[in-house]
This record gives structure tokens, sequence and C-alpha cells, in this order.
């Protein structure tokens, strides 16, 4: 099943004629993702390797009717490029685009909310979301993962590859990878993703790799000892930064006593949430439930 | 990006906050000056980002010119908790009647703004929230409608403030949300709120955060960031674009990606060491980017040994290898290197920088095996030649 993105995505690209969202659209595409557009105002009619480009959501909207966005354009135009895709009918928005005001992220949630419920946007700030076997929306690196029954959710992405690279090499794979991202105000956050993966069937064992900053965690922790019936595996980075230092995210700062890594890992664990205490323990951890549950490794 | 206690006070200002009116000066000449501007008596305070300034003896009152002396040349160069202070703000004293606390925040769990109001101010918040809850008032403001009169107005009589000085609470309170709103603020704080004797609100202290990522809409702004006061390899790092923060450690960490950098940092401590810096270099792998970021790690004379953790997504460890080995030929650093490099074209880069064969680079094929080769190179560093 996977979540989010699959053989039937649609995708459509918002800087799709950018370098940086030429490179990736087309890198998306080699893995077999279906993507029938691109968006960029003043270049409607265009082509990009034979990816047909329209002025504006609505249009392509009309022409190709695309279920996924995913937002490439700089941050200054990226609150109202997500906005416009949501007023368009599109389901799921995925905007990879680093450095957006808060203020805008804080009001395309809002908005979001309010008049398009039935849009969901993941990130911003954050790497997209890979199916390993069906559809890669992002910059996920794809080769390092293969399918399976780990579904992957974290704020960062480099060390989500690293996480599931110890995993891969244990011989399992991942549902889906989702990366919710690095800001401080996402469009989902951990407790969305759990929502799906539980849902999902071909998801056997969540690994959570959270960071400090906010209160995400601690929710999720609560969530988990609620609603899931699922193994969830954690990590937390950033129990050595300071206070009131950003560690680059702007959503990783620790500020006074709130959104320490601690405070974060106490959380998970006081509800029977194993954390690990290196992204390698972490993976192991998630390798050994997993040995234990289903049948053994190939 | 933090703002010294007077810039917030000038924000406020822009907006129709009442403040006292004062002068930042740098030196003791003119603190003397600026106390005859603003009239005697005059408070001496400390400018630096960090809270405490009364207790660290970072704020005096003075009745007259020897005094303003005496207190200007005690305060400037004080060292609070790791802050110079370089600057002060001398002001006109306030008689005080009562003391309030008033805030805007971006409360990043409910999504929305938040207000706080108290008539418990000019103390430590915190406590107030935790002993007596009830006198802090906390609300909710829907971001796409804003705060209104009305809700400001209630905020000010549930909280408890004087009858006479509601009004003025509420319009304290809408001002300080359009100081929020209209400078991308992710907090703004005033502590205490003042109302003088004659009944006037007005706000004594200040604190405000601003966005990093919206300072392309506020271009008067951009001066405002405090570098006289920061770090000076944080400032350059800050310049060249490269998310650079300093800390106290001996072990230079340099990777990409945030996550990873805030990881490596742990494996590093986890493993008995101290790490010198958070460095992310992003998906760069050319090597004048790989230089720049050594360059900057370097900078800091404390660092006796240099992890630098690659795991190569997008970017490939091949060319992060060919970059590090050109960087090397110029940089020629004198203290040990432990590169991991893992992750697309992970054994290409490593057979690179072996034939390469650099001085003093020493391969890892781990994150955990790096961090306790680091932690022991940069321990043998103390007690061998010292480079």
């Amino acid at each position: 099943m996977a979540v989010l993105v699959d053989e039937s995505t649609r995708l459509a690209v918002a800087g799709i004629t950018g370098r940086e969202g030429t490179f990736h659209t087309l890198n998306n595409r080699a893995y077999g993702t279906n993507v029938v557009g691109g968006v960029t105002p003043g270049k409607g009619g265009q082509d990009v390797e034979g990816i047909p480009v329209f002025d504006s959501w609505a249009e392509a909207m009309a022409a190709v009717a695309p279920n996924t966005a995913m937002i490439f354009v700089p941050p200054r135009f990226a609150a109202d490029s997500i906005l416009e895709a949501a007023a368009a009918g599109v389901e799921l928005v995925i905007a990879i685009t680093e450095g957006i005001p808060a203020h805008d992220e804080l009001r395309v949630y809002n908005v979001l909310r309010r008049d398009h419920p039935g849009t969901r946007l993941i990130g911003p700030n954050c790497p997209g979301i890979l199916s390993p076997g069906r559809a890669n929306v992002g910059i996920i690196p794809a080769s390092f993962f293969k399918e399976g029954n780990v579904g992957v959710v974290s704020r960062s992405g480099t060390l989500t590859y690293q996480i599931g690279n110890e995993i891969a090499q244990a011989g399992f794979g991942c549902s889906t990878i989702v990366g919710i991202g690095g800001d401080p105000v996402p469009g989902s956050s951990f407790v969305d993703v759990l929502e799906l993966f539980e849902a999902d069937e071909q998801t056997e064992l969540i690994v959570l790799s959270g960071e400090i900053g906010g209160s995400a965690e601690e929710e999720a922790a609560e969530y988990i000892s609620e609603h899931l019936s699922k193994p969830v595996v954690a990590y937390i980075a950033g129990f050595t930064a300071p206070a009131g230092k950003q560690m680059g995210h702007a959503g990783a700062i620790v500020s006074g006593s709130a959104g320490t890594a601690a405070a974060k890992a106490d959380a998970l664990e006081e509800r029977g949430v194993r954390v690990g205490r290196t992204p390698t323990e972490a993976a192991q951890i998630a390798v050994e439930v997993l040995g234990g549950a289903s049948a053994p490794a190939p | 990006m933090d703002l010294l206690e007077y810039q917030g006070k000038q924000l406020f200002a822009r907006h129709g906050l009442r403040v006292s009116s004062g002068r930042e000066v740098t030196t003791v000449e003119g603190a003397v000056t600026a106390a005859a501007e603003v009239g005697y008596p005059v408070v001496v305070k400390a400018q630096v980002l960090i809270g405490g300034r009364g207790k660290a003896g970072g704020v005096k009152l003075a009745a007259d010119e020897a005094e303003v002396r005496e207190h200007a040349a005690n305060i400037l160069g004080m060292d609070i908790r790791g802050h110079v202070v370089r600057t002060l703000w001398i002001e006109h004293a306030s008689d005080i009647a009562a003391e309030y606390y008033a805030s805007v925040l971006l409360d990043r769990s409910a999504k929305k703004p938040l207000v706080m109001f108290s008539v418990e101010g000019g103390v430590d918040i915190e406590e107030v929230a935790e002993r007596t809850p009830e006198k802090l008032i906390r609300h909710h403001v829907d971001p796409l409608a804003g705060l209104s009169r009305e809700e400001a107005l209630k905020m000010a009589s549930d909280g408890g403030a004087d009858a006479d000085v509601r009004e003025g609470v509420a319009d304290a309170l809408v001002a300080l949300y359009e100081v929020w709103l209209q400078e991308d603020a992710t907090l703004a704080e005033i502590n205490p709120l003042i109302v003088t004797p004659e009944r006037e609100v007005r706000a004594l202290d200040s604190k405000v955060s601003l966005d990093g990522n919206a300072l392309y809409r506020h271009p008067e702004n951009q001066s405002l960031s405090d570098s006289e006061n920061e770090d000076p390899i944080e400032r350059r790092a800050k310049e060249e674009g490269v998310q650079y923060v300093k800390l106290d450690g001996d072990i230079g960490i340099l990777g990409n990606g945030a996550g990873l950098v805030m990881s490596t940092l742990d494996v590093v401590a986890q493993a008995g060491g101290s790490p010198a810096n958070f460095l992310d270099a992003g998906g760069g792998s050319n090597a004048e980017k790989i230089k720049q970021a050594v360059d900057l790690l370097l900078a800091n004379e404390a660092v006796r040994a240099v992890l630098f953790n690659i795991f190569g997504g997008i970017t490939r460890c091949d060319e992060v290898a060919q970059g590090l080995i050109a960087a090397f030929e110029q940089i020629k650093p004198s203290v040990p290197f432990v590169v991991r490099l893992d992750g697309t074209n992970d054994a290409e880069g490593r057979r690179l920088l072996a034939e390469a064969g650099l001085p003093n680079v020493h391969p890892a094929k781990t994150m955990n095996e790096a961090a306790e080769m680091v932690v022991a190179l940069a321990a043998g560093a103390g007690v061998g030649a010292g480079a």
C-alpha cells in the first residue's frame, strides 16, 4: 500500500523550469513517478523534456489533473504557490523550498485549514516523500531504500538517509519515507503521518526521527500511547545543542527549558517508545524488533 | 535574530508603544552626554542578549554625572555570563506604580500567535506561570483575523489590570501584536510593562526576536543584527552564508545536513569528546565550498582535531573527496582530520582519499567509529607535539 505517494500519484511541479526543479523532477520521473506537468508563471506552453509547463495551477489542473504538487520555487513565492495549488484542488502539496518566513507558514497553515481542508501539506523545508518501488517525490536518494515494511517519518533529510541505509543494510525495506521538514510551522506533524502509517497495511514498524525545538515529539509520544498498535522506534538529535542557538534548521532551537532533546526522549520512553542514542542504535533496535516480530531477515 | 533592548524599543516606538526617552552609547563620555540630554535621574543599562542583567550589576540608577561616570565605567566591558557589554542604553528613570507583563509569540504547537498578559510583571514569567497560572492570561489569536481591541480589553480585565489603565493596557497589547506581525517577529515581549504614577502604560524593557528568513521584507531591520557582540567566526560564517554555531569544545565538526550534524555532535559527546562547533556544509561538494568550510572550522584556535562526516545522498562521495583533496592542497591543515564518507559512491571516495595520501587524514566507515577516532586524536594532540 504505502502512504501518500504511489502508482496513483499524478505529480506537477512548481518551479520545474529552475535548475534544481528540472534536475529533481527528471530524477523523480526516472524513478517511475508519473509526472504530468509543471507550473512556472510566464512559461506556459513550454515543456521540460516533454513535460508540459503551465502558467498557473488552475491551468495545470484543467489540462492534466495533478493530484500531487511539488513546490520548488524561491521562498518569497512559495506560500502563494502552495495556496494556489490547494485552491486548484490538488490534494497533496509537498514543499521542498527552504527559508520561507515563519509568518508565511503560519498563514498557509491556517488558510489551508479554513479554506482547503481537503489539501494536505508536507514540508516546507523537507526532502519529500519516497515510497520505494512505487513513487519518489522530492530529493530523497532512492538508491538507499528498497520496498519493505518500515515506515519512516523525520524532520531531517540526511539523518533519514543515515538511518534508512542502516536498516537496508540489515536486510529490511521501507513502505514510505516521509520528510516533514525542519521549520517552525510544518504543514503536517509527526502525529499526522503516524496516523497514516497506523492505517497502512504494508507498514509494520515506524521509525520516528526527531530533533530539538518545538513540541512535536512530545505530542507524538502522547498520540502513540493512545492510538498506535504498531511498534515505534525513535531517534532524537541535538542533545549537545546549547539553548538559544539555532542548529541549522529554522525550527531546531532550544528556547529556555523547552524543546530539549532530553525532554523529548524522556516523553517517548515514558510511553514505551524505545529511543536509540545514536542513529545506528535506533536502526539496530528497529531491526531487532522486526526480527522478533516477523520472519528472520533473509 | 535576537535584538538588544534598545533596538526592540525602537521597533516598539515605531508601532505606537510608549517607551522612555533614551540614547545608546558605547563610551563613558557618551553616557554623560546622553544623561544630560534625557534628564536626571537616569538608568544605565547594559545591552546584552542575556537575561539577569540586573542581578549581575548591569543595570544601575544614577542621580548625577558622577554616578553616571562610575556606573558606565563599571558596566562597559563587564562580562555577563559570557556576554561582554559594549553598548549601554541611557534612559530617563521612570517612576513605577505597577509592573505588568505582556508578550506575543508564535505558538508552534497551536500553530497560532499566543498573546499573554499578567499583572505580575517584573519577575521571571515562567515562575508566575508555574506558581500562579491563573495570573497569566493566555489568548490564542486567529492569525487570519488578528488581535481585536475587544479581545485585548478582555485580556486586560480578565488579568486584573487596574480599571483606570485597562484601555492603556489594551492599546499596548494591540500595538505589541502589530510589532510581532508587521516586523515578522517570532517573539515580542515586554517585562515589565509599567504603569506610572500618572497612570501611563509604558514598556520599560523589550525582548524581540525577528525571523531571519523574513529580513528581505524589512531592509530597515537588516542592520539590527547584533554584529558587534557576536562571535567573530559566527559573523564571518553568516556573511559567507554558512550555517555555523560556535561551541566550547576542541573537536571541529563538519557535515552535510542540519540533522546529521546535530547527530554528529551528540555521537562525539557520547564518545567522550567535546565539539567545538556546529557546521552544516549543505549539499555542496566542490572544492571551493569545502575549503571555505574548513577555513571556518580552523579559524577557531581551540580545534585540535576535525571530524568530517558526510552521508552522500544527492551529493556524491567521490566529488566530496575530490573537493577535500583540492582544499587540503591549499590549506594544509596542521590538525588531524577523520573523514567518514558513506552513501553514494562512498567506496570510490575513500579510494581517492587513500590514493591522495593526505597527511594526517584518517578515513572511517561509520559515524560511531569516526567519533571514537577523532576523540582519541584530539586527546593525543594534547600530549603530543601540539601542532
